[in-house]
């Protein structure tokens, strides 16, 4: 499998992504922002860091860069779209993914492993995974706070779009962040555009006190 | 001959605001009075050609400078 990382200015998480799909034995590149083609990928990934030192808003201005154009493109065709932390605000802010994410409500960077609940599994990305598991996984964001409007969520939960959500060891909703309905990770109608603040790509080695970001990167293989 | 177009963004009411939050709580901390709520926001100053309307700004408004989704903008210009 081919997997396409992308690097904006102020990414920093690409290789640590390159490291997991790796272990996992795909084809990595990492593609520069300013290029034209994606080079065929099987999956795009937009990897975590502070894309343009997020002046404006996080993810406003990267969304902008020449390469999101293909990004598009490449998911209106069905194509296969990840974004991770700073990667999931590109997307919202590419209308790729709906909501926005906010400020996180205590105010601070909140670096963490958190407990995350898995709320539906039936999708390329977490179907490795069962429903209503409790993975272990590392939180890293300023601006984690995920917003949606009345209606959108509505359409959100009618659609199973909604993916994760933050809890504790027992899978009882633990919100740090202050998002509504604790929503860590969601995807877009067509289930093909996935978006979450965690971080799977630090969590592939038990060493690290995790390994089960594997088993959610791993849906994208089958 | 330039003018200055000033763009004013704040969330939109009912989208909660931490930093406005923490700053109201402070400002109660330090016993001032008579603050009912605080909003916090950020003014964008662009310095633009004469020729420059408000549908101009406002387009700048709608695809960059705010993100609709959670945010309120309003222009006004200064000469």
């Amino acid at each position: 499998m081919k997997v396409t990382i992308l690097r904006f200015p102020g990414t920093n998480c690409e290789f640590d992504t390159e490291y997991a799909f790796q272990k996992l034995g795909c084809d990595t590149q990492i593609v520069w922002h300013k290029e034209h083609d994606l080079q065929s990928p099987d999956l795009v990934v937009v990897p975590g860091g502070f894309s343009y030192g997020d002046y404006l808003r996080s993810g406003s201005i990267a969304r902008f860069s020449p390469i999101m154009k293909e990004v598009g493109e490449f998911a209106d065709r069905g194509g296969k779209v990840l974004g991770i932390c700073n990667g999931f605000q590109i997307l919202t802010e590419s209308h790729l993914l709906p909501g926005a994410l906010k400020r996180n409500e205590n105010l601070h960077f909140i670096s963490k492993h958190h407990r995350l609940k898995v709320e539906n599994s039936d999708n390329t990305f977490l179907q490795k995974c069962e429903k209503g598991e409790v993975l272990n996984i590392p939180v890293a964001h300023a601006d984690g706070n995920y917003y949606i409007d009345e209606q959108g969520l509505k359409e959100l939960r009618e659609n199973d779009q909604i993916l994760l959500t933050y809890c504790d060891e027992n899978g009882n909703t633990l919100n740090p962040n202050g998002s509504v309905e604790a929503i860590a990770g969601i995807c877009n109608k067509n289930r093909n555009v996935f978006g979450l603040m965690p971080h799977p790509e630090r969590a592939m080695e038990e060493v690290l006190g995790s390994a089960d970001g594997i088993k959610m990167l791993e849906g994208f293989l089958a | 001959m330039a003018k200055k177009a000033i763009v004013n963004i704040y969330l939109k009411n009912g989208v909660l605001d931490p930093q406005g939050k923490a700053t109201h709580h402070a400002l109660e901390a330090m016993d001032f009075q008579g603050v009912n709520d605080v909003r916090m926001g950020k003014q964008i100053v662009l310095d633009v050609e004469d020729g420059v309307d408000e549908e101009q700004v406002k387009q700048m408004c709608e695809t960059l400078l705010a993100n609709t989704v959670i945010e309120d903008y309003a222009i006004k210009f200064e000469q």
